[in-house]
């Protein structure tokens, strides 16, 4: 039996093949959101090696803040409870999620059978997100993929104060005439978001084990800069900006189960 | 045509007696009596006792935001140099009391007023305010006293940090509501009329009892009742509890909503409609009344619980100011974080909720502000899960479609892992 999940978000589009609800046979992802390309493109990339078409898709799940404009999705579902079901799957442990996507940012508290018992996201503000490493990296001239490199050069962190992500721009490009180093600011920048993840996650209670995905989860220094404020580790999820759609994929077998009752 | 109270809809009576209400005060202005703007929860009887026309500028924005005609209004207060970051309903009625000013001054109306669709009232000749909801209603009333030159009554209600409300609290605000007597008969050059106030202060808690007992019906399961309905039928609690277009209108509505249980019809028409049933906690958002229904109706989700219309339930024996005076400052936004989580607990079990939505208010701190404490509690006791999504009540600059329906679908999702 197949399920596809599709995780389309403001800045990704995600999709997920899962055999039997265990095998991860495809995954895909396309750096463009809802109302580009991206979900198209996404659903091309994600058949293109396997020799499976959407027809052999026995039940798709949607998800992400594109979830509706889906064609052909069976259910549409929320990202939280997909993030949820899908690191509850990789890490069994896992009783509290940060998630940093491309606008959202959120933390998760899970039970021992997976199940959500309360979430917080941002308020009205992309700082602390994906949103705000983008202008960051522009403005720094270091290349996204990049950035958790450069952080672990650095010396010093500096300290990036503004609240606001357009503030905390000028606030950056003053710091960079002033001579100080790129990697302080490049650390400084992480810690800014660090903090406002963290403050979510402390909203809602740290329990270990502590499990970051979201697209953000792939900056090294991120990971580093919340490991630093919570004192502790933190593991990232394999693959941590699928979540949603391997989440989402899982959905889709519990539906099929939940039918063939 | 003659309207008939006796055979009138509920639905009726509300837009009947609201449309009334501001030609009574328009009658008022012609033949020169008086006309008051009054904070919504700020005791109307002493004003009412002395043939004042009420106009309620909290109910007009939220009429306003609900047309869709609050942002023209909001744009005039921020040209003013009002910050964005005072209340909504406060900018909005700032405002429009601008254009009425410059109506007033120039006998020209503006274009913004000319195309308005909020409803067309008079400025006032007297204000009265009191701060048993929150402090902007102070600023804002002696604003408007400064800017229009005209009095204003405050009542000034201390904040309940220890429950039930203290004998010196009760004392100095019936020592408030003496004060308010006496600068009424100075405003009117007239005595105040005892047996009037009397009569009100009874027609005050026959409104009240009926508002009390329709919001009684969305306690039952399933319910006959739409919370969103008390939103709209809230008005008249504001604007007319000390008249009897409230007591008919609501006793019109709990006979209807009685009828429609005994038929079997319910909120979303059949039983098996109502999947799920969530308190929502804190104000409509006025500028999108119909997405943050639909987002819920969609989910199958029947809002069942409010605190809100509590704030109305302002039972006090008559004749005895302490007694009124406890009533009024007993609004659960008044009392300390223990008595308020308890009240919020109340709501959420008697409504028999599955779930809690909060409403981040920007323009109100006051509501917001113990938000998540609340919810705490109540998940503690009931194992209820809550959701919170930004939004404000007059201002659409705040809300997003998306935001609210990704959480509420969200809380849905919980909600079923939980049945």
């Amino acid at each position: 039996m197949y399920t596809l999940g599709i995780d389309i978000g403001s800045a990704s589009s995600k999709a997920v093949i899962l055999k039997d609800g265990t095998d991860v046979v495809a995954s895909a992802v396309v750096q463009v959101g809802t109302g580009t390309s991206g979900p198209g493109r996404v659903l091309e990339e994600v058949f293109k090696d396997v020799d499976l078409t959407q027809e052999d898709m026995d039940y798709t799940v949607a998800t992400g803040y594109g979830r509706f404009s889906v064609e052909n999705a069976d259910k549409q579902l929320s990202e939280i409870t997909c993030h949820a079901k899908g690191i509850f799957h990789l890490v069994p442990s896992a009783r509290t999620i940060i998630d940093i996507g491309g606008q959202d940012a959120k933390a998760i508290q899970i039970d021992a059978k997976g199940n959500i018992q309360k979430f917080v996201m941002n308020d009205k503000c992309a700082a602390g997100t994906g949103r705000f490493l983008d202008v960051m990296s522009r403005v720094l001239e270091v290349p996204l993929d990049q950035m958790g490199k450069v952080h672990f050069q650095a010396k010093e962190w500096a300290q990036v104060s503004s609240t606001c992500t357009v503030f905390a721009e000028s606030e950056v490009i003053s710091q960079l005439s002033k001579g100080l180093p790129r990697e302080s600011i490049v650390a400084g920048v992480h810690q800014s978001v660090a903090s406002k993840a963290c403050a979510l996650a402390y909203r809602i209670g740290i329990r270990n084990d502590v499990v970051m995905c979201g697209g953000v989860a792939q900056n090294a220094g991120v990971v580093d800069a919340i490991e630093k404020e919570l004192k502790q580790s933190i593991i990232v999820a394999p693959h941590p900006q699928i979540t949603g759609a391997l989440g989402a994929a899982l959905m889709a077998y519990e539906e099929l189960m939940k039918a063939n009752k | 045509m003659e309207f008939n109270a006796m055979e009138a809809s509920a639905k009726e009576c509300l837009a009947y007696y609201q449309a009334k209400l501001d030609e009574e005060a328009w009658e008022a202005k012609k033949n020169g009596k008086l006309v008051c703007w009054s904070a919504s929860v700020a005791p109307p009887e002493f004003c009412v006792a002395m043939d004042i026309a009420m106009v309620y500028p909290e109910t007009h924005a939220a009429g306003a935001g609900a047309r869709k005609a609050s942002m023209d209004l909001l744009e005039v207060a921020d040209e003013k140099g009002y910050n964005i970051d005072i209340c909504s309903y406060a900018r909005t009625n700032l405002g429009y009391m601008e254009l009425l000013k410059q109506e007033a001054m120039t006998g020209q109306k503006p274009e913004k007023l000319a195309n308005s669709k909020a409803a067309y009232v008079p400025l006032p000749d007297l204000v009265i305010t009191c701060n048993n909801i929150c402090n902007t209603l102070l600023k804002w009333y002696e604003n408007l006293a400064k800017e229009l030159n005209i009095p204003c009554i405050i009542i000034d209600v201390p904040f309940n940090h220890t429950m039930p409300v203290s004998r010196h609290n009760k004392e100095y605000i019936a020592d408030q509501y003496r004060a308010a007597i006496k600068q009424l008969e100075e405003i009117t050059g007239r005595a105040f009329d005892y047996d009037k106030f009397f009569a009100v202060q009874e027609q005050v808690q026959r409104s009240v009892f009926w508002w009390n007992k329709v919001a009684t019906y969305a306690q039952r399961k399933p319910s006959p009742l739409n919370g969103f309905d008390l939103f709209n039928y809230m008005a008249l609690i504001v604007c007319a509890r000390a008249r009897d277009y409230a007591e008919i209108t609501f006793h019109k509505f709990a006979d209807e909503l009685e009828a429609k249980d005994a038929a079997g019809q319910y909120a979303f028409g059949a039983a098996e409609n109502e999947k799920h049933r969530v308190t929502w906690e804190g104000i409509a958002v006025w500028t999108y009344l119909g997405a943050t229904f639909k987002g819920l109706k969609n989910q199958g989700a029947v809002m069942t619980g409010s605190a809100y219309p509590g704030l109305w339930s302002l039972v006090y024996t008559p004749g005895d100011l302490e007694s009124m005076a406890e009533a009024y400052t007993n609004v659960y936004i008044n009392t300390c974080g223990p008595n308020r989580y308890e009240e919020f607990y109340k709501v959420v079990k008697n409504s028999k909720s599955d779930g809690i939505v909060l409403h981040l208010n920007r323009s109100c701190k006051l509501m917001g502000l113990l938000n998540n404490e609340g919810a705490e509690y109540v998940n503690a006791k009931l194992g209820v899960p809550y959701v919170s999504f930004d939004g404000d009540q007059t201002d659409p600059r705040v809300f997003t479609p998306a935001q609210y329906e990704t959480r509420v679908q969200a809380l849905t999702e919980m909600m079923d892992e939980n049945q």
